[in-house]
């Protein structure tokens, strides 16, 4: 386990560790307000919520660059929210409207946006790890060095492509940052009764890649970890394997009666709320008050407030555009 | 214009794909050092070195999807799955990503990938190694599929597929490789949005693609020797299939036979045989009739395989029957 979080722990600089802060409560709030508008039939199909796993997108996408590429899965709505894209284009996306950030044409599961280099919102488990092979490659033949960071669910690490990958990206010499978010359940299949090997960062070590762990409930330690691996990855153009060790509070998706595991279990890991965590570390330190609490709390409720009426007021798009965008418009 | 096999011409659009653009680069198995399964890549490992020409390891799945990733960041890369058989492998890659980025981004992304298989059967490979998928490949929307069925077509499909944003599958049937075409070297890419009239005939209409065309044409052929006279066309382009080349011949010829190596249930035949009686009912004087595979897995003893593949005997008997029904 990654030593970051005792006796080597640099001195923590307030300003930032209150920017994670409220990275994490932005994604927080966004999913608790996503279930809530799940329930009033605002948002439909599957949603897949990251309430838990907070400190692991805000912690790695600090030590990612506005130009690397990030690929992530159908839980992604933390991702790309600190990403960049904004809470309304979630929103309105997740709602199905035009104004979202794939137009409607996505959802929940389909976050996409070429600006921000967030290529996605994958559906199926592992289908996103090739494509990150690909972007890196891409960017290695044409001499940039930029990574490509691939999130995945430790259910992902028993698909065949996890293996391929891994071994591509390691015989090719790819700057690829597999993000591993280990939450301990493959749906409603806990982990150890699905991989022989559970120890998913050793599971690296069989295609030469180095490989780190990390609590991934604790975001200074996921921050640090994470600039760590990507500054392997760009001075060595090599793929690197960072396991963050995470839980997640809800279930798997809004249809799962969670019949495999217990309240208690949960109750327990809730005890680590990367949120609680982080706040009571700093207030022991003395950098976190009532009212940086309150602030925060309510330009996130600000936002999100924002995020879905930037939803509601989107438009359909209309059904005669049915057909668009199969096929690139033809060249006039 | 120099006579030159398909694979020659394969080889002659992937030098020329390679030299104009310098993101194109050509991935698969054994497509370097070995030179391509069917000798398609012969040499250019040694003349493109292997930035341009990567041998991959057995992850079709993965080469495939990196593929994606590779075009979505850039590039434009040719990806020679080995063949139809081994392509089941990355599906998921096909139908999951390559054909619904651009859709389920909101337009966002283009994936300029180009995938290359060998397809079909007649070589006594039995059960896993004769397969013509093509058709399920043809199921679905967001991708472009072609069957170039002559040298010309193998060489300058493939200048236009690179071309293309969208992700473009040729199917070369492995039969055509030594088969030898007129090809010009100096040409650029061709159309790939139509079909072509191989040869013109007023009594009925032949629609066939790749590999089945060679026994189409001799079929008609042996037909002429009847006084029967047919149109042959070559669908080059299976998604999106080009009706007005088959909606014009049948306005002439008011029968139609469509010859395919696929299994018959459930094939790219079934959808053309469709597409007439939708769009040209009232112009046929009988029902279309299929020449397709016998549903069974490819069978290794030759005289079974032969009696499982269309052949050019039973497309002229299938016409034969026809223009005593309805002459």
């Amino acid at each position: 386990m990654s030593d970051t979080t005792n006796a080597e722990q640099p001195a923590i600089d307030r300003e930032h560790a209150l920017h994670l802060f409220r990275e994490m409560l932005r994604v927080r709030r966004l999913e608790e307000k996503s279930a809530e508008l799940y329930a009033l039939n605002k948002i439909h199909g599957f949603l897949h919520l990251y309430i838990g796993e907070e400190a692991v997108a805000v912690g790695v996408m600090q030590a990612l660059k506005p130009d690397d590429a990030v690929v992530a899965t159908y839980r992604e709505h933390g991702h790309a929210l600190v990403r960049g894209i904004p809470a309304g284009a979630v929103m309105a996306e997740m709602y199905g409207k035009a104004n979202g950030c794939s137009r409607g044409r996505g959802g929940s599961m389909h976050l996409f946006d070429a600006s921000r280099r967030f290529y996605g919102g994958y559906a199926i488990v592992g289908g996103g790890l090739p494509i990150a092979v690909g972007l890196a490659l891409a960017d290695k033949v044409q001499g940039g060095h930029r990574i490509a960071a691939c999130f995945f669910g430790d259910g992902a690490a028993a698909e065949g492509e996890f293996h391929e990958s891994l071994n591509l990206a390691a015989l090719w010499q790819l700057p690829v940052l597999f993000l591993c978010e280990n939450n301990l359940y493959a749906m409603g299949t806990a982990l150890d009764r699905y991989q022989a090997q559970t120890d998913i960062r050793r599971k690296a070590e069989g295609y030469g890649i180095e490989a780190d762990v990390v609590d991934g409930m604790d975001v200074l330690a996921v921050d640090a970890a994470a600039r760590r691996a990507t500054a392997t990855i760009r001075v060595n153009s090599r793929p690197f394997l960072l396991e963050a060790r995470t839980y997640r509070f809800r279930a798997h998706s809004m249809y799962d009666p969670e019949l495999y595991r217990s309240k208690a279990e949960v109750e327990q890991w809730k005890l680590r709320d990367p949120l609680v965590l982080l706040e009571c570390r700093l207030r022991e330190l003395g950098l976190f008050s009532d009212a940086d609490r309150a602030t925060m709390e309510s330009a996130v409720a600000a936002e999100i407030d924002e995020a879905v009426r930037d939803a509601e007021a989107g438009p359909w798009e209309p059904v005669e555009d049915l057909l668009k965008d199969v096929y690139s418009p033809v060249a006039p | 214009m120099t006579t030159m096999t398909y694979r020659e011409a394969v080889r002659s659009g992937l030098r020329e794909a390679l030299r104009g653009d310098p993101r194109v680069f050509l991935m698969g198995e054994d497509v370097g050092r070995y030179g391509g399964a069917y000798a398609c890549s012969r040499g250019l490992l040694e003349e493109f070195g292997p930035e341009r020409v990567r041998d991959t390891p057995l992850s079709e799945s993965t080469f495939v999807g990196t593929g994606i990733g590779a075009a979505l960041g850039g590039l434009r890369p040719i990806v020679e799955v080995m063949t139809v058989n081994f392509s089941l492998l990355a599906l998921d890659q096909v139908v999951n990503n390559a054909a619904t980025l651009r859709h389920m981004s909101g337009g966002q992304f283009s994936v300029p990938l180009v995938v290359r298989m060998a397809t079909g059967g007649g070589r006594q490979l039995a059960a896993q190694h004769s397969h013509s998928l093509e058709g399920w490949y043809a199921h679905i929307p967001g991708i472009t599929v072609l069957a170039p069925a002559t040298a010309a077509d193998a060489r300058g499909m493939l200048l236009a597929a690179v071309r293309e944003p969208d992700p473009v599958f040729l199917f070369e049937h492995a039969m055509l490789y030594p088969e030898e075409g007129d090809v010009d070297e100096s040409a650029g890419p061709v159309d790939i949005r139509h079909a072509a009239v191989r040869r013109l005939g007023g009594d009925v209409t032949l629609i066939t693609h790749g590999g089945s065309l060679g026994k189409t044409l001799r079929a008609a052929e042996q037909l002429a020797n009847d006084g029967i006279q047919a149109d042959v066309i070559d669908l080059r382009v299976l998604r999106p299939l080009d009706p007005d080349a088959i909606l014009e011949s049948v306005a002439k010829t008011h029968r139609a036979v469509i010859i395919d190596e696929a299994w018959r249930t459930g094939s790219l035949a079934a959808e053309v045989a469709a597409q007439i009686q939708e769009r040209a009912f009232y112009d046929l004087d009988g029902p279309v009739a299929r020449v397709c595979s016998a549903e069974v897995p490819m069978p290794y003893a030759k005289h079974l395989e032969d009696a499982a593949l269309p052949q050019a005997e039973s497309i002229v008997g299938i016409v034969r029957e026809m223009m005593k029904h309805h002459g």
